[in-house]
C-alpha cells in the first residue's frame, strides 16, 4: 500500500522506483475540439497498486475527462500515462482488459437480463463460460441481487443499476476500478452499501481510481486525493496531510450584513472591502477570502450550483447564492495560526468597519475546508 | 480473506489475460455478434413484423390490387418484386445499425461495454454492420415466400440464377447496412424523424423499386438521377438474377436491366465507401 505522502505535484522525474504503479499520469493536457480552454491543464499524479485514490474537484474541474484518458474514452491532446505498466497510446488493448470502469450514469445493456449483462460482458474479455457463470451467481449474491438475476434493467432504482454495473465492473477481474461519481445520485444506504464494497475490493488488492465531489466520501475512502479544479490538481496528497494545508488547521468564518441596509451597488462593495481590509490587519492573519457560493453549515451543503466554476447565480432558501447578496450579506473566512484567539477581534473589526456580524464560527480541519481555502470557493 | 470475498483475482481471466492480443480480439468480436443473435432472436417475431408489414402491402397494392382493377399490367408484379426485395433487404439491413447506433451514441451509450471490450474499436463497428447486413438477409429471403402466398399466379421468379441472387442479396444488405453504420454516426436522436423523411423517402422513390430502370428512358433527367442511388444498381441486380424471360411473338424476350458490371461496380464502391466513411466518424464519435 503505497501511501507515501507524495507532495503538491508528484514529481516523476525519477524513474519509478521498486513499487510499480497502477496509474501514472504526467502533464497531461486535454482540449477539446473548438474549446477555449484546456479541460484538463497539465495534471501529473500516479496511483500506486492496491491504492484507493480520488479526485476530487467541483463539476467541470476535469475529473471526469481525466479517467476518461485513462480508460482510452478521451484522447490526450498531449502527456505522458502509462496504465499498469503500459503506455497508453500503444497498449490500448491490453489496458481495456486490465480495467473497469462504473460510469456516472447507467450504460446497462438493456436488451439483457441482468445476469447476461455480467456473463456476456465477461465473454468479451474472453472469460470461458463456465467460470463466467460462477463468477456471475457469487456476484449477484453478494451485491444482493440474486433474487432478480434474470430480470431486465429497466425498472431498476439508482442503487440497484450502481451494483449491476460495479458487478459487471469486476467480471473479468480487473486490476484497476474506475469509478466516476459513484455515490452521486444514491440515497444514504445505498451509499454506506457501496462504501463497504469499495473497501473490501481494495483489501482484496483491487486498486480503485474515484471522482467526487464529496468532500466526505473521498475522507472516508481515499488514501490520497488530487484536489482539481479549472483542468489542474492543486494538491495531492493524503487526506491527513491534505487537512494540514491550512494554517492553523481551522478558520473562523463570518457573516456580516453591511451597515444601515445599503445593500445595493458601490455602497455594497465599498462596504466588503473595508470589512476585508479591517480583518486582513488583524495580527497574525494570514489570509482573508470572501467566499463566492453559498457556505452554509457543512453539515446541511447549500443547493449545488449548476456548475462549481463560477460564482452560483439565483440564490434559494435564505443565504444561498452569491455573496453580497441582496441583502448585503456576506460571508468571509479567516486563516491564523491560533483563529480562536482572534473570535473577539475580528467581530469587533467587522463591527467597527460599520458591518454587523450575523454569525461567527471556527471550522473543523476538513476536505470541505481545505478546498475553500485553496480556492475561495465551496465546492459545490 | 474473508469467506465471503469479490475475489477479483480468477485462473481464467488470468489465462484469457495471457492470451495474444489477435486471439482476445477475436474472442471479444464473436461475443459481441452473440450477444446481438441473442438478442434479435429473442425479438425475431418483432424483427420481422418490423421490416415485413411495409413489402406486404406495397406487394398487396402494386402487385395484386393494381393489376387486378387494371391500373397496371399483369406482368408488372414480375418487375415490382425485384424492387421489393431490394428495398426490404436495404431497409432492414439499414435500420438494424442505423437505429440503435443513433440512440446508443446519443445517450444510452450501451455500447461503452463493448468499447472496452479488449479489440479495435473498429470491430465493434464491423460487427455492428456484418450483423445487420444478415439482418438484410434475412428480411429480403423471407419476402419470398411471402410474395408466392400473395401473388399466387402471378409470383415468376427465375431459378436458372440463384447463385448471383444470393450474392446480389448480400451485396445489397451489405450496402444498406453501411450506409446505415454512416447515417447512425451522423444522426443525432432528434433528427431520426428528419432521416426518414429526408433519406428514406428519396432513397425508395429513386432507387427503381417499382420501375425498370431502362423504362425511364423517356424521362432521361429522371433515368439519371436514379444512377445516384445506390439502391437502382441493388434493384436492377435482382431485377436480371429474378425476372425471367417472356415469350412475346414468339420471341424470348429477357428484360433490359444496367449491366451487371455497372451493378456490381456500383454495390462495392458504395459498400467500401459507406464503411470506411462511417467507421472513421464512428471512431471520432467514441473517443473524443
Amino acid at each position: 500500500m503505497a501511501t507515501t505522502s507524495s507532495l503538491m505535484s508528484a514529481n516523476t522525474s525519477q524513474a519509478p522506483a521498486s513499487p510499480p504503479l497502477a496509474i501514472e499520469v504526467r502533464d497531461l493536457v486535454k482540449r477539446y475540439a473548438r474549446a477555449t480552454s484546456n479541460a484538463v491543464d497539465d495534471v501529473s499524479f500516479h496511483v500506486g497498486r492496491g491504492e484507493i485514490f480520488g479526485l476530487l474537484g467541483p463539476n467541470g474541474a476535469g475529473k471526469t475527462t481525466t479517467i476518461g484518458v485513462l480508460t482510452t474514452f478521451v484522447r490526450p491532446t498531449s502527456g505522458y500515462i502509462r496504465v499498469m505498466g503500459e503506455q497508453l497510446s500503444r497498449g490500448a488493448q491490453s489496458i481495456k482488459q486490465r480495467i473497469a470502469v462504473v460510469p456516472q450514469v447507467s450504460n446497462l445493456d438493456r436488451s439483457l437480463k441482468v445476469r447476461e449483462i455480467l456473463t456476456f460482458h465477461a465473454a468479451y474479455h474472453g472469460v470461458p463460460r463456465r467460470e463466467r457463470e460462477q463468477r456471475a451467481d457469487a456476484l449477484l449474491d453478494q451485491l444482493g441481487l440474486g433474487d432478480r438475476k434474470n430480470e431486465k434493467v429497466t425498472a431498476y432504482s439508482g442503487g440497484m443499476v450502481q451494483r449491476i454495473m460495479i458487478a459487471r465492473a469486476l467480471m473479468h477481474a480487473p486490476d484497476i476500478l474506475f469509478l466516476d461519481e459513484p455515490t452521486n445520485n444514491l440515497d444514504p444506504q445505498s451509499r454506506l452499501f457501496l462504501w463497504e464494497r469499495i473497501r473490501e475490493l481494495n483489501a482484496e488488492g483491487l486498486t480503485i481510481l474515484l471522482t467526487t465531489h464529496d468532500m466526505e466520501e473521498a475522507d472516508q475512502l481515499c488514501q490520497r486525493i488530487a484536489i482539481m479544479d479549472h483542468g489542474k490538481v492543486l494538491v495531492n496528497d493524503t487526506p491527513e496531510q491534505l487537512k494540514k494545508i491550512i494554517p492553523g488547521g481551522t478558520a473562523l468564518e463570518l457573516r456580516v450584513r453591511a451597515a444601515e441596509g445599503v445593500a445595493a451597488g458601490a455602497a455594497a462593495a465599498d462596504s466588503t472591502e473595508r470589512v476585508l481590509a479591517a480583518l486582513r490587519a488583524l495580527p497574525g492573519v494570514t489570509q482573508v477570502d470572501e467566499l463566492h457560493a453559498s457556505v452554509e453549515a457543512p453539515s446541511s451543503p447549500a443547493p449545488a450550483g449548476p456548475w462549481g466554476g463560477g460564482a452560483g447565480s439565483g440564490g434559494s432558501g435564505e443565504s444561498g447564492g452569491d455573496a453580497p447578496d441582496e441583502r448585503g450579506v456576506a460571508t468571509y473566512r479567516l486563516y491564523a495560526e491560533d483563529v480562536s484567539a482572534l473570535i473577539g477581534a475580528a467581530a469587533q473589526a467587522a463591527l467597527a468597519a460599520g458591518a454587523e456580524v450575523r454569525d461567527l464560527r471556527v471550522q473543523r480541519p476538513s476536505l470541505e475546508n481545505v478546498f475553500i481555502y485553496l480556492t475561495g470557493r465551496n465546492l459545490r | 480473506m474473508a469467506t465471503t470475498t469479490i475475489t477479483p483475482r480468477s485462473a481464467g481471466a488470468a489465462s484469457a489475460r495471457r492470451a495474444s492480443g489477435f486471439g482476445l480480439a477475436l474472442t471479444a468480436f464473436f461475443a459481441i455478434l452473440r450477444r446481438d443473435v441473442v438478442v434479435t432472436q429473442r425479438e425475431f417475431i418483432a424483427f420481422l413484423m418490423q421490416v415485413l408489414i411495409q413489402p406486404l402491402f406495397f406487394l398487396f397494392i402494386f402487385g395484386k390490387v393494381l393489376p387486378q382493377i387494371g391500373l397496371a399490367s399483369d406482368g408488372f408484379s414480375a418487375l415490382l418484386l425485384p424492387g421489393i426485395v431490394s428495398l426490404t433487404t436495404m431497409l432492414a439491413a439499414m435500420q438494424g445499425v442505423a437505429l440503435p447506433l443513433v440512440l446508443d451514441l446519443g445517450y444510452a451509450r450501451e455500447i461503452d461495454d463493448r468499447l472496452l471490450a479488449p479489440m479495435p474499436r473498429l470491430l465493434v463497428a464491423l460487427e455492428k454492420t456484418l450483423f445487420a447486413a444478415l439482418r438484410g438477409v434475412i428480411a429480403g429471403a423471407v419476402i419470398f415466400p411471402l410474395a408466392w402466398w400473395i401473388l399466387g399466379s402471378q409470383y415468376s421468379v427465375r431459378t436458372d440464377q440463384i447463385p448471383a441472387l444470393i450474392g446480389l442479396l448480400i451485396l445489397t444488405a451489405l450496402m444498406g447496412a453501411t450506409l446505415g453504420l454512416v447515417l447512425g454516426v451522423l444522426v443525432k436522436p432528434e433528427q431520426i424523424g428528419l432521416m426518414f423523411s429526408l433519406i428514406m423517402t428519396p432513397l425508395l422513390f429513386t432507387g427503381c423499386t417499382f420501375f425498370p430502370w431502362s423504362g425511364l428512358s423517356s424521362i432521361k433527367w429522371f433515368q439519371i438521377v436514379t444512377l445516384f442511388s445506390p439502391l437502382t444498381y441493388a434493384s436492377e441486380g435482382l431485377r436480371y438474377a429474378m425476372t425471367p424471360a417472356v415469350q412475346i411473338a414468339g420471341h424470348t424476350v429477357t428484360l433490359a436491366t444496367l449491366d451487371m458490371r455497372w451493378v456490381l461496380l456500383a454495390l462495392v464502391v458504395s459498400i467500401i465507401g459507406f464503411f470506411f466513411l462511417g467507421a472513421w466518424k464512428f471512431i471520432r464519435r467514441v473517443v473524443s
